[in-house]
C-alpha cells in the first residue's frame, strides 16, 4: 500500500489510556492495543473503549477499565480517483472530511459529530448517518474494510480497499453499529463520493400526514433527494447533484428556498436544532418510512423521509415500544433515562442467541464493552 | 447414514413430488455454473412451504447431513455444487413475488424470483431493483443474497447488501428469524450485511424484501476506443475524478471486443486495443451535460473514437456485446474459464501486463472483460477440457492471477463467490486468525457445520499444505513476474 498521507499520533493534547504511547510507533501503538486486550482476557476485565468519546450518552451504562484509542491516528491512504481513504480510528472525522473536501469528495452518509473529537471509529461502533441516509446510504453501505482487535487479541483485517470484495464473511459491515462489543477497531476503508456540485433546501407548509405523503411520493421519483425532514408544519428537502438536475427538480417541486438550509441540515444532524433542547427522553424511532404519524405523546420531529422519527417524550419505555412496534419499526431510547436497563429495542429470542454466539465468537471472556448494546453481550 | 435410510426419512417429511433420488432425477443438480466440478447429492428435496424447510433441516442437523442450497443454479463459484453425502435444498419452487409496496417501495419477494422478474413486475410503477448481474434473466433473488452479486450498474447502485432490506432466514435448528426490516436499520448486530455474500453457509433464505429505485428518467452510453492499456486506465481515472459517477463504467480488451462482435453484431471496433463503455444517467439536461464532459475528458486521455448512443437501440447496442461477452468468448473456445479478481483501479495496467504474461507462460488465451469503474476483472481462460492437463493448466493460471489481484492489493472474489474454486487462494488473502474468526463466525450459525460444508473458507489444514507447497524455499513460483 502507497501512503499519499501520513500523519502518525501526532496529537498529545488528548488523553491516552497507555502511558507514553504518544511517543511510540503506531505499530507499537497496534501492539500495545492487542497486548492490553489479551491481558485482559486472560484475566477476564471488561473494557471501554473510547475515542473521542463523544456518543458517551449512547447506549446502556458503560463499564470496564477505559483504553482510549483516540491516540491512533492519520491518514493512511487517500487516492481520490480510486473513491477509496483508509483511516486510522482515532482521526478526528472534521479532519478526514476536510481533506476529502479539499479533492471535492466527502464521506457522503454525512456522519454526525456531536462535539469535535468525534472519531472515525465512534462513527463505525455506533453506526450512526445523517439526513441523507435514505438517499445515499448509511456508514455501513459504504465500510469496505475494517482492521480489529477481537477480544482474544488478534488483529484481524477484514475486506479492503475494493469496491466490491466477497471474499469472507462481511466481517467489516457486521463492526458498524455493534458499539466495540465484537472487536476494537483500528483502521477503517471507507468509499468516498463526490460533494454534489449544487444543492438546494426547499420548504413548505404542511401538515404531518401530508408531509409523510410528499416524502415518500417525492423519493420514488428520480429526482436528485438528499434529505427530507418535518418538523412543527414545516417539510425541508434538500436536493442535491448537477447544477441543471437541481434546477430541473426545484422547477418541478416548487416550495420556498430555504437559504439558511445547509445549516438546517448540519444542526439536525447534529442535533443542535431547539427541538432537540428538551429535558425529555429523546426517543429514536425507526419505521417503514410512509407509517402515518404515530400520534405518541410528546414532540416529534420526522427525518430519513419518514423513516427515522425523534420523539421527545415522558412516556413509558413499554408503552413507546409496543407503539413502534406494532408499525414494524423499533425504538432506541436514545439520551435519557435509565441506562441499566434496555436501551436498544429488544431482540427476537431467536436473534438473542445468535446475538449471543457471535459476541462469544469474537469475545469469548466477554471482555469488549459488556453490555453496551444488550445486557448479555 | 446411509442412502436409502436417509431418503426413506425424507419421504416421511415431504410430500413424494417434493423428494428425488433417481440417479437420472439428480443428474441436472450435479453442478451449477461452474461446471467443471460434479458431484451426485445424495437426494435433492424441494419443498413448497417454509414448514418443510424447517423440517428437513431439524433433521439433518440432528444426523449431520450436509445441505446444499440452490437457486437457479448460475453460481460461477461451486457455491451449489452438491455434496456426495448430502442433499440438496432446491429453493425453485418458491418464486412468488408476495407483495409490492410502491409507496414504501419495497418488493418482498421468494428466493426463487428471478432477479430480472423483480423489476419487470415493478416497471409500471416507474420502480426497479438495482443490482443487475450478467445472468439476471436466470439467476435468482436467494442466489444473489447468498453472493452479493453486483452487475453493471453496481457502481452507482450498490450491491446485493445495498439494495435487500430484510430476510426471511431458516437456521439450521430450523428456527425462523427475520433479519434486517423494513426500516431503515435493526437493533443489534447488522446479521443482513452478514448474510449477504454468506454463500449458503449460515441460514437457508427463504423470503427477501428488496428496495425499489425509482427508474432515472433518461440514460446514454458512450463508447470510447484506446490503443493503449493506460489510456484507458487513464480515461476511468479522469471520469472519477472529475465528480461523475457513471452508472457503468466497463472495458473488454482486444480477444473480447473481437468475441463479441462475432456473436452480437453489436458494430465494436475489431481493430481495438481496448473499448471503454460508459453509462451516463439521470436527468436529460443531467445526461447531455456529462456526456459532453466524459467524452473531453475520453479525447484528452488518446481515445481513438467515442461514439455516442443516439437512441436507446443504439444504447442497448453498446450493452449487447458486454452482456454477452461470456457466451461470446464461449464459441471462440470449447471451453473458458471466468475468473473474478478485484483490484485498487490503478493497478489495471500492471494486472493486465501480469496476467499478459502468465497467459503466454501457460500458453492458453485470456480474453479480459473487466467493470472498470469499480475495479472487478473478469479474466476469460480459454481451454479445451478434452486436452489432457490442460483445466488443471487452466486451474493453475487462474489461481496465479488471483495472487496477483491479492498482491496488487485487491481480492481474490469481487461478485461471484469463493465456493469450492477458490479456497486454496483464500489462504493467500487472509491469516490464519483470520480464517479461524470466519469458522468461530460459521459455528456461531452452524454449530454442526452442516450447511455447505467444505465450501468460502478453507480448513486451516488445507492452507498449512496450500501454504507449504506453494512457497518453496522462500520462493514464490514464476518469479519473473512482478508483485505488487
Amino acid at each position: 500500500m502507497r501512503c499519499t498521507f501520513m500523519r502518525a499520533n501526532s496529537r498529545s493534547q488528548r488523553s491516552s489510556g497507555f502511558d507514553a504511547t504518544e511517543l511510540m510507533g503506531v505499530a507499537d501503538w497496534s501492539e500495545r492495543l492487542v497486548e492490553r486486550i489479551r491481558e485482559a482476557n486472560a484475566l477476564g476485565t471488561p473494557l471501554r473503549i473510547t475515542g473521542g468519546d463523544t456518543k458517551h450518552f449512547l447506549g446502556r451504562q458503560p463499564r470496564g477499565e477505559q483504553v482510549d484509542v483516540s491516540g491512533h491516528t492519520g491518514v493512511l491512504s487517500y487516492e481520490p480517483t480510486e473513491l477509496v481513504v483508509t483511516v486510522r480510528a482515532g482521526t478526528p472525522i472534521a479532519e478526514v472530511q476536510a481533506m476529502l473536501n479539499g479533492s471535492g469528495q466527502c464521506l457522503a452518509f454525512e456522519p454526525p459529530d456531536f462535539g469535535s473529537a468525534a472519531t472515525i471509529g465512534g462513527i463505525v461502533a455506533s453506526g450512526l448517518s445523517g439526513p441523507c441516509r435514505p438517499y445515499l446510504g448509511s456508514v455501513r453501505d459504504f465500510v469496505l474494510g475494517v482492521t480489529c482487535v477481537n477480544g482474544s487479541g488478534e488483529w484481524l483485517h477484514f475486506g479492503g480497499q475494493v469496491m466490491k470484495n466477497v471474499a469472507g464473511y462481511d466481517v467489516s459491515r457486521l463492526m458498524v453499529g455493534a458499539m466495540g462489543t465484537l472487536g476494537a477497531i483500528l483502521d477503517v476503508s471507507f468509499k468516498v463520493l463526490p460533494v454534489p456540485e449544487a444543492e438546494q433546501t426547499r420548504v413548505y407548509e404542511v401538515s404531518e400526514d401530508i408531509a409523510i405523503a410528499k416524502m415518500n411520493e417525492w423519493a420514488a421519483q428520480p429526482l436528485p433527494l438528499s434529505a427530507a425532514c418535518y418538523l412543527t408544519n414545516e417539510l425541508r428537502i434538500r436536493l442535491s447533484g448537477t447544477e441543471a438536475g437541481v434546477a430541473a427538480a426545484v422547477r418541478d417541486l416548487g416550495g420556498a428556498q430555504d437559504p439558511a438550509g445547509s445549516l438546517f441540515w448540519r444542526a439536525l444532524r447534529e442535533q443542535q436544532l431547539p427541538f432537540f433542547e428538551s429535558t425529555d427522553v429523546l426517543w429514536r424511532l425507526a419505521v417503514p418510512p410512509a407509517t402515518p404519524p404515530l400520534g405518541l405523546p410528546g414532540d416529534t420531529l420526522l427525518d430519513w423521509g419518514g423513516a427515522q422519527r425523534w420523539l421527545s417524550s415522558r412516556q413509558g419505555d413499554e408503552a413507546i415500544r409496543a407503539a413502534v412496534q406494532a408499525v414494524g419499526g423499533h425504538a432506541t431510547r436514545f439520551r435519557g433515562g435509565d441506562r441499566s436497563l434496555s436501551v436498544f429495542h429488544p431482540l427476537a429470542p431467536g436473534l438473542a442467541t445468535l446475538h449471543r454466539n457471535l459476541k462469544n465468537a469474537f469475545d469469548p471472556a466477554g471482555i469488549l464493552n459488556p453490555g453496551r448494546l444488550y445486557e448479555e453481550i | 447414514m446411509r442412502a436409502p435410510e436417509l431418503i426413506a426419512e425424507l419421504r416421511r417429511l415431504l410430500p413424494a413430488d417434493c423428494l428425488l433420488s433417481d440417479v437420472e432425477a439428480l443428474r441436472p443438480y450435479e453442478c451449477d455454473g461452474l461446471t467443471a466440478y460434479r458431484e451426485l447429492p445424495l437426494a435433492v428435496v424441494i419443498p413448497t412451504d417454509v414448514d418443510q424447510i424447517c423440517n428437513v433441516m431439524r433433521y439433518c442437523e440432528t444426523h449431520g447431513l450436509p445441505v446444499v442450497a440452490r437457486g437457479a443454479g448460475t453460481s460461477l463459484s461451486g457455491g451449489a455444487r452438491p455434496h456426495k453425502d448430502g442433499i440438496v435444498l432446491s429453493l425453485a419452487r418458491f418464486n412468488q413475488i408476495l407483495a409490492i409496496d410502491p409507496t414504501n417501495r419495497t418488493a418482498r419477494v421468494q428466493p426463487g424470483v428471478r432477479n430480472l422478474a423483480i423489476s419487470e413486475a415493478v416497471a409500471h410503477l416507474g420502480l426497479y431493483y438495482a443490482p443487475d448481474p450478467s445472468s439476471q434473466i436466470a439467476c435468482s433473488i436467494g442466489g444473489n443474497v447468498a453472493e452479493n452479486a453486483g452487475g453493471i450498474h453496481c457502481l452507482k447502485y450498490g450491491l446485493t447488501v445495498h439494495n435487500v432490506l430484510k430476510l426471511e432466514v431458516v437456521l439450521t435448528n430450523g428456527q425462523r428469524v427475520t433479519l434486517g426490516g423494513d426500516t431503515p436499520d435493526t437493533p443489534g448486530y447488522d446479521l443482513l450485511a452478514l448474510l449477504n455474500g454468506s454463500e449458503g453457509m449460515l441460514g437457508i433464505v427463504t423470503e427477501v424484501t428488496v428496495r425499489l429505485l425509482p427508474r432515472p428518467v433518461t440514460a446514454q452510453a458512450l463508447l470510447a476506443v484506446f490503443d493503449e492499456v493506460t489510456q484507458a486506465g487513464d480515461a476511468v481515472a479522469a471520469v472519477i475524478a472529475s465528480g461523475i459517477v457513471p452508472a457503468g463504467l466497463e472495458m473488454m480488451d482486444n480477444l473480447a471486443i473481437r468475441a463479441a462482435e462475432e456473436f452480437a453484431a453489436c458494430g465494436y471496433p475489431v481493430d481495438a486495443a481496448f473499448i471503454l463503455i460508459c453509462e451516463l444517467d439521470g436527468t436529460e439536461s443531467e445526461v447531455s451535460q456529462q456526456v459532453e464532459r466524459v467524452t473531453g475528458l475520453f479525447l484528452e486521455k488518446g481515445a481513438r473514437e467515442v461514439r455516442i448512443s443516439r437512441s436507446e437501440d443504439e444504447r442497448l447496442k453498446f450493452w449487447s456485446g458486454r452482456k454477452n461477452a461470456f457466451p461470446a468468448v464461449g464459441r471462440i473456445s470449447p471451453d473458458y474459464y471466468c475468473i473474478d479478481g478485484t483490484i485498487p483501479r490503478k493497478q489495471l495496467g500492471n494486472v493486465l501486463k501480469g496476467i499478459a504474461s502468465l497467459s503466454e507462460q501457460y500458453g492458453l488465451r485470456v480474453a479480459n472483460v473487466f467493470h472498470a469503474g469499480d475495479g472487478n476483472l473478469h479474466p476469460l481462460i480459454l481451454y479445451d477440457a478434452s486436452q489432457p492437463d490442460e483445466f488443471r493448466r487452466t486451474e493453475e493460471l487462474g489461481g496465479q492471477i488471483l495472487e496477483l489481484c491479492v498482491h496488487a492489493g485487491g481480492t481474490i472474489t469481487g461478485e461471484h463467490g469463493v465456493g469450492v474454486e477458490k479456497l486454496n487462494q483464500m489462504c493467500v488473502q487472509f491469516s490464519e486468525p483470520e480464517l479461524q474468526q470466519f469458522h468461530a463466525l460459521k459455528n456461531a450459525f452452524d454449530p454442526r457445520g452442516v450447511l455447505n460444508p467444505g465450501k468460502a473458507v478453507p480448513t486451516l489444514a488445507r492452507c498449512a499444505e496450500f501454504n507449504a507447497m506453494h512457497v518453496h524455499a522462500g520462493q514464490l513460483p514464476l518469479p519473473e513476474i512482478e508483485r505488487f
